[in-house]
């Protein structure tokens, strides 16, 4: 069973939808420690302000700590998905600052391309690079649609708006991408299929 | 490279039906909206956006079901407009499958529902729609279709709602609108050049250059188009070749 964790975020049909289009057969949509629990893989969607999301997966007793053992102890793959990755560092800028779950040492700041026309939000296709070799993240272009933008440890791959910006955070069993792979035609469908395969 | 100059095909849907207005005026039926969402999903647009023009006079629901039914099926960015007039509206859009939402006439009666928007599900999904005339030297809000003026400067509008948390402008003439002149092109690049959001000009297009200038002259990062589409004089790599060869960079597909 898939877990697309439900902390009300507006992509989570985006990313359902998206899911069952790559082959997905299985997927709860579920806030439930114990369907975490079950999960044989984990999908974290988010959209919208750092902080209301991570205000909402705190707002469920044991939802945190249950994706913490699942993940980190039991190695089940997970996905987070924009701010669903922004939340894996371990605090953000944005409109105050926020604690995220802290899996990777590092911080989400304000995209600031002082000096060029480049526009905030970093909005519409642009490239995936990556850094090294992950079977989960190929060369390609996705949508983004972001303001913020993570920093530190486990960057595996970039893209550029008036310089570099993280665009997938990976380790072990866990990925993160700051672009919407629900919303990225083929490339994102790829992504979504290769993780429902994926045996890292 | 850099993010892409995106190219937005736009279908315009009364009672969930497509429909092409010319000045908002006289529509002619032109299909299902889903399969229109799927076709252009195919072609490799780079977005769609949605304008439920009839919205105003009917009810929601027609226009929440095609949403759905195009969420269910595309997988692209989805903007909806039409109707838009509280935080809740906006809710149910982006609940049905909507990843951004365009409020127009509600944002100029009044502002403050963008930050509602926007604070409630963020920047990057809500877009200020604000249709202009020009009057005089400069540009003046209208609405109802553009048939009522308001005695609003656009471009202090404009500016203001991206100040209130818009994270992106949707722009359209509305003396170009329908004509297949092309774009006002200093409209766009007197909004574009002003603010830090993304801005979608709209409204005039008739051929492939108009789209082109609307990024390299109205400094547009995003155009958004209908008829030129939807009757098949060009086609979404067309558009997105057209705009390579003016150096502008595009998605590859």
């Amino acid at each position: 069973m898939l877990a697309l964790v439900d902390i009300q975020s507006g992509n989570l049909h985006s990313v359902e939808n998206a899911l069952r289009a790559a082959g997905a057969t299985d997927v709860t949509i579920t806030a439930d420690p114990d369907a975490i629990a079950r999960a044989d893989r984990i999908v974290l969607p988010g959209v919208g302000a750092f902080g209301a999301c991570a205000a909402n997966l705190r707002a469920v007793d044991g939802l945190e700590s249950a994706l913490r053992r699942r993940v980190l102890n039991e190695g089940t793959p997970f996905l987070g998905v924009c701010v669903g990755m922004q939340l894996l560092a371990e605090r953000s800028e944005e409109l105050g600052e926020h604690r995220g779950l802290g899996w990777f040492a590092g911080s989400v700041r304000r995209l600031d391309p002082a000096g060029s026309d480049a526009k905030v939000p970093h909005m519409g296709w642009n490239d995936v690079t990556p850094l090294g070799d992950h079977s989960l993240i190929p060369a390609g272009e996705a949508y983004f649609l972001h303001s913020y933008a993570y920093d530190g440890e486990g960057v595996i791959a970039r893209t550029d708006h008036a310089g570099p910006v993280t665009a997938a955070i990976g380790r072990d069993n866990i990925v993160g991408v700051q672009f919407h792979p629900e919303k990225s035609q083929r490339y994102g469908l790829a992504l979504l299929a290769n993780f429902l395969k994926w045996r890292p | 490279m850099t993010v892409r100059a995106r190219v937005i095909p736009c279908l315009d849907v009364a009672n969930g039906r497509v429909v092409k207005g010319v000045n908002f005026v006289d529509l002619i039926d032109a299909g299902d909206p889903v399969e229109q969402a799927r076709a252009y999903d195919a072609a490799g647009a780079d977005e769609l956006c949605f304008l439920d023009i009839t919205a105003s006079h009917e009810g929601r629901d027609t226009i929440l079901d095609v949403v759905r039914r195009t969420a269910a099926v595309c997988f692209m960015p989805l903007t909806v407009g039409g109707g838009v007039r509280t935080a809740d509206d906006a809710r149910a859009l982006l609940l049905a499958g909507a990843d951004k939402v365009a409020v127009n006439s509600a944002a100029v009666a009044r502002p403050e529902v963008v930050a509602d928007i926007a604070e409630r599900f963020g920047s990057q999904c809500c877009v200020a729609s604000v249709d202009a005339r020009r009057v005089g030297e400069g540009w003046e809000v209208f609405t109802h279709g553009g048939r009522r003026a308001t005695g609003i400067d656009a471009i202090a509008h404009a500016l203001r709602l991206a100040d209130l948390g818009a994270g992106e402008i949707l722009l359209t003439s509305m003396d170009r609108d329908g004509t297949r002149d092309g774009y006002d092109l200093d409209l766009v690049r007197a909004v574009a050049d002003r603010t830090s959001v993304p801005v979608v000009a709209s409204g005039g297009v008739g051929n492939l250059d108009h789209l082109v200038r609307g990024v390299t002259d109205g400094h547009a990062s995003a155009v958004l188009a209908a008829s030129i589409f939807h009757f098949g004089e060009a086609t979404i790599a067309d558009a997105h070749a057209a705009l390579a060869r003016a150096g502008v960079p595009v998605r590859t597909h």
